[in-house]
């Protein structure tokens, strides 16, 4: 009573288990919410109708950790947020990544002092840099898809 | 403008000695206030029939740094009752004697002497709960002061990319 009695004997098909499996990743990718200054605004646009981000799968923001695969830091990070984003990141599970987005996550920006980390990746691994102030969606989405072009290079090993 | 007036007056009446200046500036009044009158004189202007100061809305401090009383502490009085605005500021010498709390007029004044004494260090005699509530816990000094170091880190360029990039603390899964 499926699409299998339609269309009759779809015969089989191979694939490399890690190609589909990081396909798999690739567009489903659920990011945590994390806007923490103006980048935020681009983010959300991003993920709006507009730019719509669900093209990738991806147009769920998860507010709890658990469920989140992906960190797109959109904002300069304080001194006092610093734990808080390490905290986040190590609650979420394997395999998970980290977009580093706007010239303030990535180092520090104009906010070269004392309160402002001089990039995120003093405090989590960054596997993507988005550069602008801010940026825009276009830019962002150009990470999310240099992110995809990584994660399907990726081995199973790796994450094992 | 005549509510400004009716202020000082009352005040002169009931606390004399307690006015130690009084300035305007584009239609706001100013009173500076000796520093161990300040309680007494919050106190007076909440309860007063004709004023009714019933909300504070912030206190706040300023370092004069080459200037001497290097601090002053502003607090920033609405009668809602009135509609009327007023701010009385105390110079303080030392920061570590600060004003007296006006915990018992307002009790806001707990968080906003306690937001004082962390960026600016100035603390408020009487004020037993004065802690870190900005920044964070282990910080060490009060950010706001003119001799706070700013802090700076030698930027990333590409002709000096790799020396910065050895030195730079990455983090690890």
């Amino acid at each position: 009573m499926g699409i299998e009695q339609k269309l009759g004997d779809l015969g089989v098909v191979t694939y490399r288990l890690e190609d589909l499996v990081n396909w798999g990743r690739t567009y489903a990718m659920w990011p945590i919410l994390f806007g923490l200054a103006c980048c935020a605004i681009e983010m959300m646009s991003t993920q709006a109708s507009h730019y719509d981000a669900s093209r990738f799968g991806m147009e769920l923001n998860r507010p709890s950790p658990r469920q989140s695969d992906l960190m797109i830091v959109a904002g300069r990070v304080s001194r006092k947020m610093g734990p808080v984003i390490r905290r986040l990141y190590d609650q979420m599970p394997a395999p998970k990544w980290a977009i580093a987005m706007g010239d303030c996550a990535s180092c520090g920006g104009v906010f070269n002092n004392y309160a402002i980390v001089q990039g995120v990746d003093e405090i989590i691994p960054v596997d993507v840099y988005v550069a602008g102030c801010p940026p825009r969606p276009e830019a962002l989405i150009d990470g999310i898809m240099t992110l995809h072009e990584r994660v399907r290079g990726e081995r199973l090993k790796d994450w094992a | 403008m005549e509510r400004h007036d009716l202020v000082v007056q009352k005040l002169r009446s009931a606390l004399p000695e307690a006015i130690e200046e009084i300035y305007d500036f584009r239609g706001e009044r100013t009173l500076f206030i000796k520093k161990d009158k300040i309680k007494a004189v919050c106190q007076f202007l909440r309860d007063d029939e004709a004023l009714q100061y019933n909300f504070l809305s912030d206190i706040c401090a300023d370092d004069l740094l080459p200037e001497f009383p290097r601090f002053a502490v502003s607090y920033h009085l609405y009668s809602i009752a009135n509609q009327h605005y007023l701010r009385l500021r105390v110079q303080v010498e030392d920061p570590d004697d600060g004003p007296e709390t006006v915990a018992s007029v307002w009790p806001v004044a707990t968080w906003l002497e306690m937001e004082v004494w962390d960026l600016m260090g100035v603390r408020c005699v009487g004020n037993n709960s004065l802690r870190r509530l900005f920044l964070p816990e282990d910080w060490q000094g009060h950010p706001l002061r003119k001799d706070y170091p700013l802090g700076y880190e030698e930027v990333q360029f590409s002709f000096n990319y790799e020396e910065i990039d050895a030195k730079k603390p990455y983090a690890r899964d």
